[in-house]
């Protein structure tokens, strides 16, 4: 998985610390329960320090301190938000600058082709504009009328041109994109300020951000823990007046902030930030962080073959002539048929018979031939020359063929038998007729992607089942899905067969993920609980998904839930890493505090800290600094390998639970023993 | 430490394990509603009282409807325990002539046994008649527990259900849990109990003349019809004062091992039923592994303390070599009084052989901790297993995340409301047991009641309001807990202890019903496993631990130090 380090050349040292003061706004801070409390109690302490300053009593210094690390963890919580706030703001400023004030040819409504210039902002849904090359599309829309070359780099980062035209799948045009050549009449679809550019400027500051979910729940939970070290601390007064002594509210305070889960509460929603810029750096908006967190939880993913399990073209790789028919006779056959032919498998066919039987492509200008393009009807093409009646395509339609012929002839058993062995092994079959006469059949094979086996592995040892979805007939199908090894198929499929297939697996109680880009694609986006829309899909598509991936690479679904189980992994890690802190605090806290009441409870000071005093600010120091430390990790996620749920679980409690319960006894001494050596306690 | 204290607590543990399967696998066939084999006799009373109640037994209730009736059931059973202990001196069964009970003892002793507490701040052989003993406490042992079960049944609902808004009938599974599971066992051990000596008998006091040629008054009385629910009800309120200890209720080593195993029967085959009520028995045996490993380390830990004589106090004469015998009953040693203080404390029962007051700093202090840790291991009958189970869904949220997925156990999503219903319930025992215990440090009428100055002072009140809050019922002895301060104070704990952990509990069993179930797969966090019994005892550990740990520390955990390093504790 790429990452980016979290140093950066310029460290935005004003813009995080000024973001950081500004979030100690009380309304910013009841965001977050933990972060309020501790924000709360460092209020009480500062006024009883006040208080304490006026009446002159002793321990100021060390008063002073621990107010000072006390709000300290407060800042490094604000500075963990900050700094993920400001790797999406850089972004956005990136797609901003691309905002410039636009100017838009609006039609009139009356039609034709008169017009008026309009600044972009007072465009709105239904406006009719005409772009020109060179010229800015000034908001999101459709084309009606048109084709043009658009360079989408501003949003995509993809130099290379794009065509959009009219009807079709890619008719969406986005605001902020360049017209290279020609012109388009563009309906505008979103009103200025709500189009797609403006939602992801939105979407990676993370001001439109709220809470997901399973935030809330957490928050919660984080919520109660707090709640209940509100309960053991407020608890201990009284029964240091049994005991016949005395607790400080400075340090009562201090075992408070400690105990409360402030690593996990000051860096949650950094976490929940960051995992939304982690896919915008692989070129994927979400369009809300519930989205990132339902590709972790995703069962079944859905992978149309063309494009994600196989390449875009197949690949002839062989002759079967049929009996009687020289393999040569069948491949010149072939290779006449396709010259004209510009698909990659067609190519593939000339190619193929240039290697096998040395048969040169012909100039196709000199052989004064007619030319068949494919066509929807005959579902066929080929060539009329020499006054041969050259024919190649699918099974069905060379069989309709022959039977619209004169005669009314049939396919030789032999030849349908030879389709039918490509069609079982995976492949395409493709018959080749001369003059009503069948010769053979051209093996046509998927060519499945590189690595992408091993992937469906992994995948399958994540616990991921997936579904391979192709317009192929069954027999094809399964053995492309047996060679991919994807776990399951759905054959000659329809967008409606997906969306069933989808809600079907949703009644089982999954989660499904999928992309698409068609219009008719957009029903079955929107049902499946993450849905990748392609960048280069139709509005229709962008809208229904939860998810855009500006690459328009389908394979990305596979990184998409890596990272959404990233973010999750991070979550839990750090949550378990932060209450398992707790354990370390109290042997630092607890005896220090009772000593004087109970001397023999010095034998829980298994650190041997220096005094209570140096051991209560070293605990609070530790549980500021710790957030600090932390907060690469948070920006950046753990690390994550797909393994199964066992495994993962063994390790990272193994690292985050058991770590977090060695790490602050090892911290916190150290840190004793700096405190010792400055002298400041 | 002996050998055979060692080989007591194995068998102890393998006996159990022996119980779980056939007990689990016919209470599985009562959850479900399946005949059983005593249907044929039982089967028409069933129906009859339900008829005769108006109720229609195939109705499904809402949560909300369960936990109403169950609430009102609960305070029908108060209402009419407390007007017994308030009018027994008028009614019949009182061969002693005992007099009607103070307004205060009377609320405290209604709540404490309507809870499943039984929380005694009475001598029961000279308070109680034998009308209040058997209609009185007796019937609400039998109930509080059914209680309990049915409350437990309505949680497994939740996990194995999908997408239904009932969690079953409270008064259907009340029935049947009295009827076909607590009646018939009790009967059979009862009898069991009085061939091995308990009386059953409605006799007044016998005066004898003892060897030394004192004068002393023998109380008897119904004992083993009531000892036998008492037991395998978690209740724990002896018939006498001196509760298991006395020859009376417990007259030899093999009544105390019957009682032993009696505590834990349900609590541990309820495991059983959950795991066959999701179809994986070994979703069920992991909540047990939990529970049994917390349970052996801390039976260990206790006979360890108890059996090793502190150098510091040899000189007294009940630290012999053999270890601390004070306040242990020679018939039963330091091995199986130990074994029985660690049972009754890590189920919500509050029986005792021996005087927990008495007990070293450490042996005492994980029966304190037991109860503190909300009586999960094993725990009381059904009481217990919901414990478990909100811990087992704090777990599974913490670390759940750790493999990438939404938090879900048994394939079912926990969110917002199960994390807010569940911290609802986690929060009632800190906010009752150190709430009260600070208040009782500080007011004299709490600090009146102690026997002890100091930290152990400290252990006897903070023992009394966990035993309250966690509807244990033990008493560390020690306390004077019969004054108003006490008994109202320790009802509270009781009664919230008790309904605010049920009805969020019940709330989050229909919430869980209403969801759908993610099938498993590999990507699934398996909580049938090893790694899932070690995260769920760390836990209950961090968790409980830490919660009560600044109290602790101020109890046995000084008293400890103390001892290690001869100071005064």
């Amino acid at each position: 998985m790429k990452t980016t380090s979290t140093t950066q050349p310029h460290f935005p040292w004003r813009e995080t610390a000024s973001a950081a003061l500004r979030k100690l706004d009380p309304r910013q801070l009841i965001r977050n329960p933990v972060i309020f409390a501790t924000a709360l109690v460092a209020t009480a302490a500062t006024a009883l320090f006040a208080r304490d300053v006026m009446s002159g009593t002793a321990q100021l210094l060390f008063s002073a301190q621990i107010i000072a690390w006390l709000w300290f963890t407060v800042l490094f919580a604000n500075v963990a938000e900050a700094l993920a706030e400001g790797r999406g703001k850089a972004q956005a400023a990136a797609l901003r600058s691309t905002r410039q004030q636009t100017r838009a040819r609006r039609l009139a409504r009356s039609g034709g082709e008169a017009y008026a210039w309009v600044p972009a902002t007072e465009l709105r849904s239904g406006d009719v504009v005409q772009v020109e090359a060179g010229e800015l599309v000034p908001g999101d829309g459709e084309v009606i009328d048109g084709v043009a070359t658009v360079d989408e780099s501003a949003i995509t980062g993809e130099s290379a041109p794009v065509v959009r035209e009219s009807g079709g799948d890619r008719s969406a045009v986005t605001g902020g994109t360049r017209v290279l050549s020609d012109a388009i009449k563009v309906r505008i679809t979103a009103p200025a300020g709500a189009g797609f550019l403006d939602r992801m400027i939105a979407l990676v500051e993370g001001a439109a951000r709220q809470k997901t979910p399973n935030e809330m729940a957490l928050t919660v939970l984080l919520a109660g823990m707090t709640l209940i070290f509100v309960l053991a601390c407020a608890s201990i007064p009284s029964f240091a007046i049994y005991a016949g002594g005395k607790v400080s509210m400075i340090v009562l305070i201090a075992l408070f902030v400690t105990l409360i889960p402030t690593t996990i509460g000051a860096l949650l929603s950094a976490i929940g930030i960051a995992g939304m810029n982690r896919l915008v750096r692989f070129n994927v908006l979400a369009t809300s962080g519930r989205a990132v967190e339902a590709a972790g939880d995703v069962d079944t993913l859905l992978l149309d073959k063309t494009g994600t399990i196989t390449l875009g073209n197949r690949q002839a790789v062989a002759f079967l002539p049929a009996p009687g028919v020289d393999e040569r006779e069948l491949a010149e056959a072939a290779q006449l048929a396709s010259l004209a032919d510009e698909t990659p498998e067609g190519r593939s066919i000339v190619v193929l018979a240039k290697t096998r039987h040395g048969l040169r492509p012909r100039d196709v200008a000199a052989l004064r031939a007619r030319f068949l393009p494919f066509s929807a009807q005959t579902r066929m093409s080929g060539v009329d020359i020499d006054g041969h009646e050259l024919r190649k395509g699918a099974v069905d339609a060379v069989r309709d063929y022959l039977r619209t012929l004169a005669d009314g002839r049939v396919l030789p058993e032999a030849v349908v038998a030879g389709a039918d062995g490509v069609a079982k092994a995976g492949g395409t079959p493709l018959v080749v007729a001369r003059d009503g006469r069948a010769l053979g059949v051209v093996h046509l094979k998927d060519v499945i992607k590189g690595g992408i086996r091993e992937r469906f592995a992994e995948l399958r040892r994540m616990g991921i089942r997936t579904v391979m979805i192709t317009g192929d007939n069954p027999l094809t199908a399964a053995a492309i899905a047996a060679e991919a090894g994807v776990d399951d198929f759905l054959a000659q499929a329809r967008p409606e067969d997906k969306l069933a297939l989808i809600r079907a697996e949703q009644a089982d109680g999954k989660l499904v993920a999928m992309c698409g880009d068609g219009t008719n694609d957009a029903p079955a986006l929107a049902q499946a609980d993450v849905g990748v829309a392609m960048q280069t899909g139709t509005q229709a598509a962008r809208e229904a998904g939860n998810m855009v991936d500006l690459d328009s690479d389908p394979t990305k679904l596979i990184e998409i839930v890596a990272i959404g189980k990233q973010l999750l992994i991070t979550r839990g890690a750090l949550t378990t890493f932060s209450v398992a802190n707790d354990v370390a605090k109290y042997f630092a806290i607890l005896p220090a505090m009772f000593v004087t009441v109970y001397p023999s409870l010095a034998v829980l000071n298994i650190m041997h800290l220096h005094s209570p005093q140096s051991a209560i600010l070293s605990a609070t120091v530790f549980n500021a600094l710790i957030i600090l430390l932390l907060v690469p990790l948070a920006l950046r996620g753990v690390k994550y390998r797909p393994a199964p749920a066992a495994t993962l679980l063994a390790r990272n409690l193994a690292v985050y639970g058991v770590g977090g319960l060695v790490a602050p006894f090892v911290g916190i001494k150290l840190i004793d023993l700096a405190l010792c050596a400055i002298g400041l306690v | 430490m002996t050998f055979n204290g060692w080989l007591q607590i194995v068998v102890y543990v393998a006996l159990l394990l022996l119980l779980v399967r056939p007990l689990g696998g016919f209470m599985h066939r009562l959850y479900v509603g399946e005949r059983v084999w005593l249907t044929p006799l039982l089967g028409p009373v069933e129906r009859g009282m339900l008829r005769l109640a108006g109720i229609d037994g195939r109705e499904q209730q809402h949560w909300s409807a369960y936990a109403a009736a169950m609430l009102l059931f609960n305070l029908g059973g108060f209402v009419l325990l407390y007007g017994i202990l308030r009018t027994q001196a008028w009614l019949p069964l009182n061969p002693q002539h005992l007099p009607n009970l103070a307004p205060a003892l009377a609320f405290n002793t209604a709540i404490s046994f309507v809870t499943n507490t039984n929380w005694q701040a009475y001598g029961g052989e000279s308070t109680m008649s034998d009308l209040a003993q058997m209609g009185g406490l007796a019937v609400q042992n039998f109930l509080s527990a059914a209680t309990g079960i049915a409350l437990a049944f309505a949680l497994i609902r939740g996990f194995a259900c999908r997408g239904t808004t009932t969690v079953g009938n409270f008064w259907v599974d009340l029935t049947r849990v009295t009827l076909y599971v607590l009646l018939p066992i009790c009967l059979l051990y009862a009898l069991l109990l009085i061939a091995l000596g308990v009386p059953q008998n409605f006799s007044d006091y016998t005066p004898v003349t003892t060897l030394e040629g004192a004068r002393q008054l023998i109380a008897q009385g119904p004992v083993a019809s009531q000892e036998a629910i008492k037991m395998l009800g978690t209740n724990g309120g002896g018939f006498f004062n001196a509760n298991s200890a006395h020859p009376f209720e417990n007259p030899s080593a093999l009544s105390n091992l019957l009682q032993m195993l009696s505590i834990f029967a349900i609590g541990a085959a309820l495991t059983d039923v959950f795991g066959r009520a999701v179809g994986n028995r070994r979703q069920g045996h992991a909540i047990l592994g939990a529970m049994l490993l917390l349970f052996v380390v801390g039976a260990g830990l206790t006979y360890w303390a108890e059996s090793a004589a502190p150098s510091a106090l040899t000189h007294v004469t009940a630290l012999q070599a053999s270890g601390n015998l004070e306040g242990k009953e020679t018939r039963f040693g330091i091995a199986a009084s130990s074994l029985y203080a660690v049972i009754t404390t890590a189920a919500s029962c509050g029986a005792v052989d021996a005087m927990h007051d008495s007990f070293t700093a450490l042996g005492g202090a994980v029966p304190l901790l037991n109860i503190m840790l909300g009586e999960v291991i094993v725990g009381g009958v059904g009481a217990g297993f919901y414990g478990m189970m909100l811990y087992a869904l704090i777990a599974i949220f913490m670390a759940g995340l750790m493999v990438g997925r939404t938090p879900e156990y048994l394939g079912k999503k926990i969110e917002t409301r199960e994390i807010k219903l569940a911290m609802l319930a986690v929060l009632v025992a800190p906010l009752m047991i150190l709430g009260f215990t600070a208040l009782a440090c500080v007011v004299p009428a709490g600090l009146a009641g102690r026997l002890n100055d100091g930290a152990h002072g400290f252990s006897e009140m903070l023992y009394a309001y966990s035993s309250a809050a966690g509807n244990n019922g033990s008493a560390f002895a020690g306390l004077s807990a019969d004054s108003t301060f006490y008994d109202v104070t320790l009802a509270i704990a009781m009664l919230v202890g008790r309904f605010a952990i049920i009805v969020p509990m019940l709330a989050i069993a229909g919430a869980l019903a209403a969801k759908r179930a993610v099938p498993p797969s590999a990507g699934t966090l398996p909580s049938d496993g090893g790694l899932f019994v070690a995260l769920l005892i760390a836990v209950v550990l961090v968790f409980g631990g830490l919660t009560f740990l600044p109290s602790l520390v101020l109890g046995p955990v000084a008293e400890h130090t103390a001892m290690l390093t001869g100071g005064q504790p």
